[in-house]
């Protein structure tokens, strides 16, 4: 197994009651693993004890990004969620440590160094 | 080949106060522009303006401003522009002009405003119904505790603005890239339809807006930043073609990965990235590598802009408190779920809402992540909404007992009784551009 984290970074943050979760991978192989692996399905099976309503996947492959809005996952936005992370700040560290079956040719999907 | 530098010291109120002052004098800057307004300021500062006629706007501006002037003073070229004005450009300016006056500088400020339309809300609504963007209902169902209303401005005042002569611009609700796109379009005179240049400033005032996030805030590698200290904030090198350099005035400065970070950081269809100004497409943009500490950003497309402008209203929306307690010792976790729910079993009032957290055991996503081992201590947080403020006034009360009263391993009540604040909605909606008058106006 691996943990996305391995292979990709990235960034989350709030628009009213929605998310919204950028994960983006290190190199073009692991963009193209992660496009067919990393599904709005999968996030959305991946959050549902958070409650999205919906998950919309927009692909940006130009800077290998796939960003996700995860609907009304905020339980009332910045002003009014009672939850300690009321913006969402913290979800794409969650989704980076979700664990996936080890992909074929993961050697050509980390972080080069420098 | 001219180029332009915009730096941005400030990504909300809050920020660093020393972060501009140094981003001034370290970054040789032709604009330095200050971001003060998050989607619901502009409530908190209405209220101030309805107890004060003369506040209403970010007062950390002024402080920043008094140590900005021997920087004005040594730089005169240097121009600031700043949405700092809220509620109350006009009195923000005021405060200014004497700040600048004091420090002997001959500065002129131009205040943009327009863009708060509550006090036409009532004649607006028939024609417009501000219908909520999420959900779709019309703004009559919550007008009677609406407290503040303002259309996102573009960057079309801002440019006016500079090309009267202004050396500082004060704007209320602006767009937060508009405050890049602004002295971008007075510096190479683009068009206002020039839409593939118009997107290249506003990916540029993105990148930019949020200070430190670009340039090694919050980015995943973290440990390469070798020190937090001094994070150094971002600018960038505005060519006429739009294309752009980004880097900062210090730390490990902007690279593929913390630009990128930063390039999707709150945006929804990234191919279609709405501002006033334009419908930018971050999809078409290219990324080049400089050297280590900068990145140069090329061939934006983008696509006309739409003809609404975006509003933020906020209304009230009843009271809310948060308290916590620690829980140390075996079965913290089961100790602070216990206590939560006997202060709220003690209490025995039905809440609108309530929420019972173990900080420290993954309430950050709740149920997503678990974990393994039984933690140490936790913090055990509890929160309340109401339409009563006497009930959530009572829930503060209750916290205390729980330290002779409950399980044991409870400590960490020194703080107090958690405070009681108001709450303000957020309701997005839209508004025709051509029901939005725009003023800029030069200080005498």
């Amino acid at each position: 197994m691996i943990t996305l984290n391995q292979i990709a970074h990235g960034r989350s943050g709030d628009k009213g009651n929605h998310a919204n979760i950028a994960v983006i991978a290190y190199t073009p192989a692991g963009y193209a693993w992660l496009r067919d692996f990393l599904t709005a399905d999968a996030v959305a099976d991946y959050f549902a004890p958070m409650k999205p309503t919906r998950v919309e996947r927009f692909e940006a492959a130009n800077v290998l990004g796939l960003n996700f809005v995860l609907h009304d996952i905020l339980a009332g936005g910045a002003s009014r969620s009672l939850r300690i992370d009321t913006q969402g700040k913290t979800l794409a560290l969650a989704l980076l440590q979700m664990q996936a079956p080890t992909p074929a040719g993961v050697e050509g999907m980390f972080r080069c160094e420098g | 080949m001219k180029t332009v530098r915009i730096g941005n010291g400030c990504g909300f109120w809050g920020d660093s106060l020393d972060a501009p002052i140094r981003l001034a004098q370290r970054g040789n800057l032709d604009y330095l522009t200050l971001e003060y307004l998050a989607e619901l300021t502009m409530s908190i500062l209405a209220l101030q303006k309805q107890r004060d006629a003369n506040a209403g706007f970010a007062g950390d501006f002024i402080d920043v401003l008094g140590r900005l002037a021997p920087i004005l003073a040594q730089r005169p070229n240097l121009k600031v522009i700043t949405n700092a004005g809220g509620m109350n450009p006009h009195a923000c300016a005021q405060r200014a002009a004497e700040v600048l006056q004091r420090a002997g500088l001959k500065h002129r400020i131009a205040v943009v405003s327009g863009d708060d339309f509550l006090p036409r809300l009532d004649s607006l609504l028939p024609a417009h119904p501000f219908m909520n963007i999420d959900t779709g209902e019309a703004l009559a169902s919550v007008r009677a505790r609406v407290v503040s209303a303002n259309a996102y401005l573009g960057a079309r005042p801002i440019a006016d603005a500079l090309a009267l002569g202004a050396d500082i611009v004060i704007t209320g609700r602006v767009a937060d890239a508009s405050l890049t796109v602004g002295p971008a379009v007075h510096e190479f005179g683009w068009a206002w339809d020039d839409w593939n240049r118009l997107s290249a400033a506003s990916v540029a005032g993105h990148l930019i807006e949020c200070g430190a996030q670009v340039c090694g805030g919050l980015w995943c590698n973290w440990r390469e930043v070798s020190d937090y200290a001094d994070i150094g904030y971002p600018f960038v090198d505005l060519s006429a073609d739009g294309s752009f350099a980004i880097s900062s005035d210090a730390g490990p400065g902007v690279n593929r990965e913390t630009l990128t970070e930063q390039l999707l950081y709150e945006v929804g269809d990234p191919a279609r990235y709405l501002t006033p100004d334009v419908a930018a497409d971050f999809t078409s943009i290219a990324l080049d590598a400089v050297d280590a500490r900068t990145m140069r950003v090329h061939s934006a497309r983008g696509n006309p802009a739409t003809s609404t402008y975006k509003v933020s209203i906020a209304y009230r929306d009843g009271y809310m408190s948060s308290g916590t307690l620690v829980l140390a010792g075996p079965d913290a976790v089961a100790k602070a779920r216990l206590c939560g729910e006997v202060l709220l079993k003690r209490l025995g009032l039905p809440f609108d809402r309530s929420n019972i957290e173990c900080l420290g055991a993954g309430a950050c996503a709740p149920r997503i992540l678990k974990s393994s081992a039984d933690p140490l201590e936790v913090v055990l947080r509890v929160s309340v909404n109401d339409q009563q403020k006497a009930k959530v006034e009572r829930f503060a009360k209750e916290f205390a007992p729980l330290v002779t009263s409950g399980p044991p391993g409870v400590t960490g009540y020194t703080t107090g009784r958690p405070p009681v604040r108001e709450v303000f909605a957020y309701w997005p909606a839209l508004i025709d551009k051509s029901a939005v008058v725009t003023k800029v106006e030069m200080l005498p």
